[in-house]
């Protein structure tokens, strides 16, 4: 009966993934924790999903590798997953659309489950009537059935909402209200100042679940990128099948890390004009 | 590479468990020695403390062996030995290394070839422990060293030793008279990304039910659960136990 109470959660990470690394597994792993020690969620899914090409971040390699290292990675994860929508858009796509769009699935997909599974339907309105829940719907839609979404990131994401042109105040609304943020630091302090100092945030600051990370894991992909130009090895840093990829394709040099070296980020390029 | 002087690295320690970290050390070492320009890293051995060591939540050292072989399992260079963790008594680190040091060597005369033009192909391999910086600390720990033993331990064999978080190992060096004299055989590793995982800290999530994935290889996490290591009972083993070299040195005295 208690797990009935629960909210079932999907965790979504957007980001460069270039490449992947144990400190992003990590992420997952410490809000799932953090979030099911709290009694109230169950975390059911971990999605990953790499930024396209479109983004124009410097050193940005292609998205087909940048997928494939992440699904190499997550090979023996029962529950994180890849997912290729983001990255396989030919515009770039501002976060809060993939947001919409991972929720959007969930939701056919939770419809999807009660057309076929009529016998787990019946169970589930039996309870309801005995919870004397009015549910006036013929989709089971309550909050306990279709997972909630939230955007996982570090805390160096929240603090970008700062940073202008960077991202659409309505976006950011619509995140941190409609959804919901799980945020990984290393100093918790930081990101409730941070979370204080914005109006938006504030507001929605039951929203926000502030994952301290006591241990500190600071394994960048910057510094990854840079160790592996240098000749230096980045094993047990990511994943060994990740390793053993960048080795196969000769990723990451000092040609890579130049590419739109000379190119305005993409959500720059496009909030600035539109001013 | 040629030219260049064989080296083996050795690290001592608990390894309860062996962690991702541990592993990195013996990558960044090889790095920066060969950097160097001067060495050519052969080797690398894991050699997990004995059980009569006494220290607190240490658990039996079949298991810290059976751990380690498993992380292992797909490196190359690196490789678990358990001589150390086979001697009925606990066994100093210069002892380890004079052990480990006397098959090196034997091995290599072995399998020498006949010296052309009078010249040896190569140069006995040298060995060297691998430590974290916090390993410098513990020379300043009263009782736990033998100065005789930390003279030979840094200045015969020399340590190649990873900095750790914020800790200074040129400041332990400067600190002591006896480091600062073996200096030059003193490699300091620098460590710029900020990586304090330790396997405090993993016992600590594991006791809490907490996920270490991504800290350790999977098989050393299936390991821990299959023989359900690490729990508050195992913390406490060796809790009112005094350090073994702390009783054993101080006989000696």
């Amino acid at each position: 009966m208690a797990s009935q109470e629960k909210t079932k959660l999907v965790l979504l990470a957007c980001g460069s993934f270039n490449p992947i690394t144990n400190m992003h597994l990590r992420m997952f792993e410490l809000a799932r924790d953090h979030l099911e020690d709290t009694g109230r969620y169950r975390v059911v899914k971990g999605i990953i999903s790499p930024v396209g090409d479109s983004y124009k971040k410097k050193g940005l390699i292609e998205a087909c590798h940048r997928l494939e290292m992440a699904r190499l990675a997550t090979e023996n994860s029962d529950w994180i997953t890849v997912n290729d929508w983001e990255s396989q858009q030919s515009e770039w796509v501002e976060t809060a659309r993939v947001v919409r769009h991972h929720h959007a699935e969930l939701i056919s997909s939770e419809n999807i489950n009660d057309d076929v599974d009529t016998v787990r339907c019946g169970k589930r309105r039996k309870l309801e009537q005995n919870k004397n829940i009015c549910q006036s719907s013929s989709y089971i839609n309550t909050e306990t059935d279709t997972p909630h979404l939230k955007l996982l990131c570090g805390a160096d994401v929240l603090e970008s909402f700062g940073v202008p042109n960077l991202w659409k105040s309505e976006d950011i609304e619509e995140i941190v209200g409609q959804y919901g943020v799980a945020c990984i630091t290393r100093c918790g302090s930081d990101a409730e100042k941070f979370i204080n100092q914005s109006d938006v945030l504030y507001k929605h600051r039951k929203n926000i679940h502030v994952v301290r990370e006591w241990v500190t894991n600071e394994i960048s992909a910057t510094h990854v990128r840079r160790a592996l130009r240098r000749g230096q090895s980045v094993r047990y840093l990511l994943p060994d099948p990740v390793v053993r990829y960048i080795q196969d394709h000769s990723l990451y040099s000092s040609e890579s890390e130049q590419k739109n070296a000379d190119v305005i980020l993409a959500p720059l390029q496009r909030y600035t004009s539109t001013n | 590479m040629a030219g260049r002087i064989p080296l083996v690295l050795l690290a001592c320690g608990s390894f309860n468990p062996i962690t991702h970290q541990h592993m990195r050390l013996f990558e960044l070492a090889r790095d920066h020695m060969h950097q160097t320009g001067l060495y050519r890293v052969v080797g690398g051995i894991v050699s997990p403390v004995g059980d009569s060591y006494g220290k607190q939540g240490l658990v039996a050292s079949e298991h810290r062996l059976a751990m380690a072989r498993l992380a292992l399992q797909s490196s190359d260079w690196v490789s678990v030995d358990d001589w150390e963790s086979q001697q009925v008594d606990w066994t100093e680190t210069a002892v380890t290394m004079r052990y480990h040091y006397g098959r090196i060597a034997a091995q290599y005369h072995h399998s020498k070839a006949p010296p052309t033009n009078g010249r040896p192909s190569s140069d006995v391999p040298q060995l060297k422990l691998l430590c974290g910086a916090d390993f410098l600390d513990t020379f300043k720990v009263p009782g736990l060293w033998r100065d005789d033993h930390v003279e030979e331990v840094v200045g015969r064999f020399g340590l190649v030793c990873v900095s750790r978080g914020s800790l200074q190992p040129d400041r332990a060096i400067h600190e002591s008279d006896l480091l600062s004299r073996h200096r030059q055989s003193i490699f300091l590793v620098r460590e710029w990304v900020h990586n304090e995982i330790s396997a405090t800290e993993i016992r600590r999530a594991l006791r809490r039910g907490h996920s270490v994935k991504y800290l350790l290889p999977d098989s050393v996490i299936d390991y821990i659960r299959e023989h359900n290591l690490y729990t508050q009972d195992s913390e406490m083993k060796n809790k009112d136990i005094k350090l073994r070299p702390l009783t054993k040195q101080a006989i000696q005295d």
